[in-house]
């Protein structure tokens, strides 16, 4: 990226001759101390908050109560720190689907097509119905969560193919999908499996539904009401299996190589096209999960408005904001599932998607923190 | 009902539709080649345009004015514009990602916009058919050509002066020489910095004006997400026409006569589900980029951050 990072560049950003300062930006010759990258990504999110907030006042909103309202419906008790988690879940998924592929430069912003594609295998399971109802929940779920990855996968690799074997740019082609995705579920649920003439499935059966704690209410009445499900415990293993791959395994370091230094992976002999498939295919799988736990652990019938809500693209704000990591990525999600939760009922229904576009440039714009010290330098001082 | 198709009529009406529907590809793709000729990947363009729509539409609605629509609409683009050049040639940032932050600003602050300033869909009388004489006269080709709005011939005006500025000017040059050798032409004394700001905001106000195509040129109403990935498509029809404007011609019409046919198809009742219908602009789009890329090559420092060494 930059050939003369080794010397001070005197990239001088704003020098007008009677300010007293002069702004300097100088490449970062030694690496940050650990705590600074999570300091700048908080101050990142903080400054984003602010923008949001101001454009809100502007607009005629109330920032303070739009704030105040996400910190009281999110954490405010059991019941909704409950539903916070279940508003976690399915950004959690498409966040680690994220990571992996991000963390080798492979910017799949199709998350949202892999998730809605997941929410659509697992549902055939039970609409066309590849299994009759009364099957033991025990089949029936793993049934249902392995077509939902391979129809995530499925998804993922087309592009992954694509760029590997065509050189054909990512981005454009994982968001094509996205859009391929949504008709093709509104086809299903419109034309095949419509109930009524809606645009929705029946309902599933009580076997395709992930167990959750409400459901053990009887034994422990403190569970009653929260809906928090299997998902979550399915996605702190993702993390858990994503940080090993990423961090303790062969191929975990081989995609960090290619993402850092891809001629340096190339000289190595490391297949890069097989890689890029093999991470697109991991990347839609583990979307393609957070669908078939969406479907199956809340909305429990196929619709594209509930399912198709954006946790794809809020994933890619997750990723980034934890530097990729899947373990502060579960935190991470966490927060977002505040945002989103409050957001739901936060009117009008714009606020959160403005908020998270800031959020999000504002994460990829403070980056340059890390590359880069900013040197305020007095000018009489250098006279 | 297979020959009432391809009648005459119909025939003239896929065709003027056509050339309509090319509008908003135009002016975004054009905007999209400046920017991808000097070094940068916007893909905010989709969140410009959705802004410049409300913008256009909402000024419209207010004051009828609609030239003041588009004017405010290209303002909107513009500031947009600016946003993004801080970020990508100051900041540094990543180009694949952070444009996606501000489609995702664009698109919910235009919903925000459209709930907290009209409340419900609303309609405008839009740019008025501005018929040219003598040409609209002309058996078919009148109808098809000449018989159209103002936005849409200024969109057809724009490719031959996109072309002439980035072939034939100084300008042009200084551009072309950013986005395939950034080193080079700072040695030369060119502002790698300046070019690429003033590229990415003739994008963004192309972009915003785009949008104002969509609101009050054509569909005359404002929704939610109304683009519905226009804006993308724009981007990959730069790289279909080998970032060269008269390509980005040929992109635009070969798009816009698909969603004509696939208008015209439904009007008739031609038995395809409209969701299967919908898909394929961006089924096309995929292909479109698989034959492009084997085809030309995309300028040489396209997304690669350029930093200034002394």
């Amino acid at each position: 990226m930059s050939q003369n990072s080794s010397q001070p560049s005197n990239a001088v950003m704003a020098s007008p001759r009677r300010f007293p300062y002069r702004i300097q930006f100088e490449p970062r010759l030694q690496e940050p101390p650990r705590w600074f990258p999570a300091l700048v990504a908080l101050g990142a999110v903080v400054v984003a908050l602010i923008l949001g907030g101001v454009i809100l006042a502007v607009v005629g909103g109330d920032p303070w109560r739009s704030y105040a309202h996400i910190a009281r419906a999110s954490f405010g008790n059991v019941g909704v720190l409950s539903d916070t988690l279940v508003k976690a879940t399915p950004i959690l998924l498409t966040s680690l689907a994220c990571a992996i592929a991000f963390r080798m430069k492979l910017w799949n912003i199709g998350a949202e097509g892999q998730f809605i594609m997941g929410a659509f295998g697992a549902s055939a399971v039970v609409l066309t119905p590849l299994l009759p109802p009364e099957t033991s929940r025990w089949i029936m779920l793993p049934v249902m969560g392995l077509t939902g990855i391979l129809a995530g996968a499925i998804w993922g690799l087309i592009p992954g193919f694509l760029k590997a074997r065509f050189n054909v740019n990512e981005v454009i082609s994982s968001l094509m999908m996205n859009y391929i995705a949504v008709s093709w579920v509104n086809f299903f649920i419109f034309a095949v499996w419509t109930e009524g003439g809606f645009q929705m499935s029946r309902l599933f059966p009580r076997t395709a539904w992930l167990p959750r704690l409400a459901d053990y209410a009887k034994e422990f009445p403190v569970l009653r009401g929260l809906t928090t499900h299997l998902g979550l415990v399915i996605g702190i293993v993702a993390a858990a299996v994503l940080w090993f791959i990423l961090y303790r395994s062969r191929w975990g370091y081989e995609i960090r190589l290619i993402g850092d230094n891809p001629r340096a992976a190339r000289y190595t002999g490391i297949n890069i096209q097989r890689n890029v498939m093999m991470v697109m295919l991991v990347s839609g799988a583990l979307a393609g999960l957070g669908g078939m736990s969406e479907v199956a652990g809340v909305v429990h019938r196929l619709q594209t408005s509930p399912i198709a809500a954006g946790y794809g693209f809020t994933g890619i704000i997750v990723a980034w904001l934890a530097k990729l990591n899947p373990f502060v990525i579960i935190l991470a999600s966490i927060l977002f599932g505040a945002l989103l939760l409050a957001g739901r009922e936060i009117q009008p229904s714009g606020i959160p998607k403005m908020i998270q576009g800031i959020i999000l440039v504002a994460l990829i714009a403070s980056d340059f923190l890390l590359r880069y010290r900013v040197r305020i330098i007095r000018i009489e001082e250098e006279a | 009902m297979i020959s009432d198709f391809f009648s005459m009529t119909v025939l003239v009406g896929i065709l003027a539709s056509g050339i309509r529907l090319a509008t908003p590809y135009l002016y975004a793709a054009i905007g999209e080649v400046f920017g991808q000729r000097s070094g940068v990947l916007n893909l905010g363009v989709e969140g410009q345009m959705l802004l410049g729509a409300f913008a256009a539409f909402y000024v419209t609605f207010t004051t009828g004015n609609l030239w003041l629509g588009v004017l405010v609409a290209a303002i909107v683009g513009a500031l947009m514009g600016l946003a993004m050049a801080v970020v990508t040639v100051n900041l540094q940032a990543e180009q694949g990602i952070s444009g996606i932050g501000f489609y995702l600003f664009g698109l919910g602050m235009s919903d925000l916009l459209f709930q907290k300033l009209l409340g419900t869909v609303q309609t405008v009388s839009g740019f008025p058919k501005a018929t040219i004489p003598v040409l609209s006269a002309l058996p078919f080709i009148g109808d098809i050509f000449f018989s159209q709005n103002i936005l849409v011939y200024g969109a057809f005006a724009l490719v031959p002066v996109a072309w002439f500025v980035l072939n034939k000017t100084t300008l042009g040059l200084k551009i072309r020489a950013v986005g395939e050798n950034p080193e080079a032409a700072d040695s030369l004394g060119v502002s790698v910095a300046r070019v690429r700001y003033f590229t990415i905001i003739l994008g963004g106000t192309l972009s915003g004006i785009a949008g104002a195509s969509l609101s009050i040129g054509m569909l005359n109403v404002f929704q939610q997400n109304m683009t519905s990935g226009l804006g993308f498509i724009a981007v990959a029809l730069v790289y279909f026409g080998g970032w060269r404007p008269w390509g980005v011609l040929v992109g635009a019409l070969l798009f816009s006569m698909v969603n004509s046919l696939q208008l015209w198809g439904q009007v008739l009742g031609i038995p395809l589900p409209s969701d299967i219908a919908v898909m394929m602009p961006y089924i096309l789009t995929i292909l479109v980029l698989v034959i492009s890329v084997q085809r030309v090559r995309a300028p040489a420092a396209l997304t690669k951050v350029f930093e200034r060494g002394e």
